[in-house]
């Protein structure tokens, strides 16, 4: 919310170029595959995984400050829910659509 | 692709409410053209984080496409200058599946390895541009009952399940997951970097040391653009 223009300008030309620069690395190189060893290949496959999970679990459950978990159930219903649509078809619009519609129903049930 | 439209308007209603203009906006799925990174920017810049931990967090994000490069090198090696630089553009986790899945097989021609991935490529980039415009367009006139930011992580999430592909990403994204809990307190916004480090970590140290995870390496996780 505080940012000025120039700022998110400079956000989005910043990771603009840095994925650009991300993309053409090996192509403009003209890098072949075995120049990758095999323990970065691995790392970096593991990369989602991990970023994800760190976006997606703090979204859903929350330490207050007595450290106790913190967590509204329809939100976590959502979740569960959306996890296992996500699960069974992989389709990204399912899984918004579902996990919407369930807390929806659970926000007006609780 | 379909599934890139919802995406694309959850990109541009939420980016509006964090504060960037119509313009910064669409500007951003032109020039970034990498939705997960795009919005988990948008999420930090909304919480108010410092820019140096928005930008390293969307570049972590986007690491997998150095792998995708090198993968998908020797496809683009006899383009000229101009049409790698345009490839590497139009890069994304559904234009690497569409040409290594129908590259690998076969050997098509210079001429028709080009215009079959620059053409599936570029129709991803007209929905994703195309819908991140109409997310800004409606993005205003949502009402805020309908919690609609918990779309966000439900994309993340459909964008998750699918990466969790075997025992060794499934475990890092638990500890990355479990851990960022805690995290989230840490000042900055720094818990999601220090989160997915640690289950990175982890990752590497259980995939290095022990044999727990040595199942078929997985195919690619597509889903995003």
């Amino acid at each position: 919310m505080s940012y000025d223009a120039t700022t998110l300008w400079g956000i989005v030309a910043a990771v603009g170029v840095i994925t650009l620069a991300l993309r053409l690395s090996f192509i403009l190189l003209f890098g072949r595959v075995d120049d990758i060893p095999n323990r970065v290949e691995r790392t970096l496959e593991l990369v989602p995984a991990a970023v994800l999970a760190a976006l997606v679990v703090p979204a859903v459950v929350a330490l207050d400050t007595s450290l106790a978990l913190q967590a509204e159930p329809a939100k976590v219903v959502a979740a569960v829910v959306a996890a296992a649509v996500a699960w069974r078809t992989e389709n990204v619009l399912a899984t918004i659509a579902v996990g919407m519609g369930a807390l929806w129903l659970v926000g007006m049930v609780v | 692709m379909l599934g890139v439209v919802p995406f694309g308007l959850i990109t541009g209603i939420s980016a509006i409410e964090a504060g960037f203009d119509a313009v910064q906006t669409v500007a951003m799925s032109v020039l970034v053209f990498a939705g997960a990174s795009q919005l988990a920017l948008i999420e930090l810049v909304g919480d108010g984080a410092p820019v140096a931990v928005v930008v390293a967090t969307a570049a972590v994000v986007n690491l997998r496409y150095l792998m995708y490069s090198a993968s998908i090198a020797p496809y683009f090696r006899d383009f000229s200058p101009p049409w790698k630089w345009l490839s590497a553009y139009a890069l994304t986790d559904q234009s690497y599946a569409v040409a290594v899945t129908s590259f690998r097989d076969d050997e098509p021609s210079k001429h028709r390895r080009r215009w079959y991935y620059l053409g599936a490529a570029f129709a991803l980039w007209g929905v994703w541009v195309v819908s991140t415009a109409v997310g800004v367009v409606i993005g205003g006139s949502v009402p805020p009952g309908l919690s609609l930011e918990f779309a966000v992580p439900l994309t993340f999430l459909a964008l998750l399940v699918p990466s969790l592909k075997d025992r060794l990403s499934g475990l890092v994204g638990v500890i990355a997951g479990g851990v960022a809990i805690p995290a989230a307190a840490l000042p900055l916004d720094l818990g999601l970097v220090a989160a997915a480090l640690i289950g990175l970590t982890v990752g590497v140290l259980v995939d290095t040391f022990t044999d727990w995870a040595d199942d078929e390496p997985a195919g690619e996780t597509e889903g995003e653009p």
